[in-house]
């Protein structure tokens, strides 16, 4: 009697995405736990009806199996076993996808029939059901998470794709603001595990600031026929994807953070490595203001200053992009929130973000204030640099920590070792991109991001938005002192 | 040929939801668009063939008739007879399909007709979004499902 095996289920994912993975005939070992290798015979393709697919499973067991079916249309696949080391006879199964159109999802139809030796029924179907396809689902759910490439080697290479016009922003001379002009240009071609991007909003950064200024000029050299295009991040939507393209697919909506400057435009590709996808309640000027800062803020709490119950924290310019995220997440983790602003309506709006107590002071006075309120801070972070540095000692509690983030009034002299000696204090000069260094990591840090503003753990911050050809004005705003919030160039 | 396509994931198994859908003279019970139906001729309503005339909260009245109906793929079929929307040919099946790692069922709603050139996207968003998904709402909101 002809045994059928029906399972199903519902995956958190477009169905473009579950396709792009299930459509290749050879995809299963690198997402099927019990799949060890495959590949198909006669080097055809993995969408080719009629391919022949070979793989070992991982108990040991070879197994042949035959496309008879693939429909782009109906999402379907469906194939046969024409040799195994497994008694299964006349096994024949079907895969079909279906979009649930309200919601980003796919339902996930996987049945077969097939013959058995007498006696082995239900323990054939067991395996078939449980084994391979509840094992499937669950496999494949994972794969999804992590992001791996979808689009596996050997599968179709996207066609061949041109530049694309961008507008950018560029600096032929480090100086002020002025020196940031708006002009016309190509954006290449996204080359091998790059993606290329519609950008639809920029985040502006006081590193824009320092490296137009020309204080980091390794990471933005001029050239007299190379100009400079400063931005660490953006989000938008992907347009195209290189080979290996870390399983991004054209229409994913996503922000990036990367150590190379250039965001300062409308098209650009980037690594796959510094992309993470949005999710829906994210939208691209949101992102935009909220991932630079809000990943800085994620290592500074958690890795740099170990942020918990009853942490002494002092924020300097609290009511800046990284500071209301500071000030409101650490008060979430329990700590208590000292911080620094340049006027009253700063104050107000630091409070409102869970600042415990606001120092305001114009000329960087405040080591009194913090001893007072709460005999010295376990942390500090510094983005005021020069100007502040003698307070910063002062206001350090015993065995405190005084992370240097930015150095809005001027760059830091060198610290002698035995002005941290006094208090057993210990000095930090860290970057964000070394705490994004790997996929995995940012992904981590990302989710953690989205999943703070969700649960009211940060808030986005006021966003002040400028155009892609009022860069200049926008930095000019950023260096003002009158500025809260973040600033974002819209494209 | 003008085709609309809605589907969803209820929060209960395929049996349970059939119960509440399957009557093809029921919609008033379990759509919200619809305020009254009967079924023509005093057929029963699971007979093929059968009409059903009913009425819409806003008042619009719509015939259509029972193509097929399968208790064993939870499916039913119908075509419009006549109906102020303005669509010709129209045909719609509505179909669910137990999803076994869970107690859920997968719903699906589609149709296919021809309409006067210009009010596709219109009327594929009436029906679409208004009937088809606030069928499924309905269901969700009775079921549970998300």
């Amino acid at each position: 009697m002809l045994q059928r095996v029906v399972r199903s289920t519902v995956i958190d994912a477009p169905i473009e995405r579950v396709w792009a993975v299930l459509r290749d005939f050879n995809s299963h070992d690198r997402w099927h736990p019990a799949v060890e290798a495959s590949h198909i015979e006669g080097g055809e393709r993995g969408d080719q009806v009629g391919c022949v697919r070979s793989f070992t499973l991982k108990d040991g067991n070879h197994i042949r199996e035959q496309l008879l079916t693939l429909s782009d249309r109906d999402h379907r696949s469906t194939y046969c076993i024409v040799e195994a080391t497994v008694p299964l006879q006349r096994y024949v199964a079907t895969i079909t996808l279906k979009p649930v159109t309200d919601g980003q999802r796919t339902f996930w139809h996987w049945e077969s029939t097939f013959a058995t030796p007498p006696g082995r029924e239900a323990e054939l179907r067991d395996m078939v059901a449980q084994g391979v396809y509840e094992t499937g689902f669950d496999a494949l759910r994972r794969h999804l998470r992590q992001g791996e490439d979808l689009r596996p080697a050997g599968s179709a290479p996207m066609p061949t794709a041109l530049p694309l016009p961008t507008r950018r922003v560029v600096l032929h001379r480090y100086g002020g603001a002025e020196e940031l002009r708006a002009e016309d240009a190509q954006a290449a071609a996204p080359r091998e595990g790059e993606v290329r991007i519609r950008q639809r909003a920029i985040g502006v950064n006081f590193i824009d600031v320092y490296l137009r200024r020309g204080w980091i000029p390794q990471m933005l050299p001029l050239a007299p026929e190379q100009p400079g295009v400063p931005g660490m991040e953006a989000a938008g939507t992907v347009l195209d994807a290189g080979p290996g393209a870390g399983g991004l697919l054209p229409g994913d909506r996503v922000a990036y953070l990367g150590p190379v400057p250039g965001a300062y435009c409308t098209v650009r590709s980037v690594p796959s490595d510094w992309v993470v996808r949005l999710p829906p309640a994210v939208d691209d000027e949101v992102a935009a203001a909220l991932f630079l800062k809000g990943l800085t803020a994620d290592y500074l709490l958690r890795d740099l200053g170990r942020v918990g119950p009853g942490t002494r924290l002092l924020v300097h310019a609290a009511a800046g992009g990284v500071g209301l995220l500071l000030c409101a997440w650490a008060k979430h983790l329990g700590a208590t929130v000292l911080g620094t602003v340049s006027s009253e309506a700063k104050a107000r709006l630091a409070r409102e973000h869970g600042c415990d107590q606001v120092i305001v002071t114009r000329d960087y006075r405040f080591a009194d204030a913090v001893q007072r309120a709460c005999g010295g801070a376990d942390v500090v972070v510094d983005g005021l640099g020069v100007a502040a540095r003698e307070e910063n000692l002062a206001a350090l509690a015993r065995c405190g920590h005084w992370i240097s983030l930015g150095q809005a009034s001027g760059p830091l002299p060198p610290i002698e070792p035995d002005a941290l000696l006094a208090k057993s204090l210990s000095f930090s000069r860290p970057v964000v991109f070394d705490y994004v260094a790997s996929p995995a990591v940012l992904a981590q840090r990302a989710q953690r991001v989205w999943a703070a503003l969700a649960d009211g753990a940060i808030r986005v911050p006021p966003i002040e938005r400028y155009s892609l050809d009022a860069a200049a004005q926008a930095h000019e705003r950023l260096e003002s002192r009158e500025r809260t919030g973040a600033l974002v160039l819209v494209a | 040929m003008v085709q609309v396509y809605a589907s969803s994931v209820i929060d209960a198994s395929a049996d349970n939801v059939w119960t509440r859908i399957r009557d093809f003279n029921g919609l008033p019970l379990w759509h919200p668009a619809i305020a009254d139906s009967r079924i023509e001729n005093s057929q029963p309503a699971d007979r093929i063939g059968c009409v059903r005339h009913f009425h819409l909260r806003d008042g619009g009245a719509i015939r259509e008739r029972l193509l097929a109906l399968s208790d064993y793929d939870y499916s039913c079929s119908y075509e419009i007879l006549e109906s102020p929307m303005g669509v010709e040919r129209y045909v719609a099946t509505l179909k669910l399909t137990p999803v076994t790692d869970g107690g859920r069922c997968f719903a699906e709603w589609s149709a296919e007709f021809e309409c006067a050139p210009g009010r596709e996207q219109e009327l594929s968003e009436t029906i679409g979004g208004g009937v088809f998904q606030g069928g499924f709402d309905a269901l969700k909101r009775h079921f549970g499902g998300r």
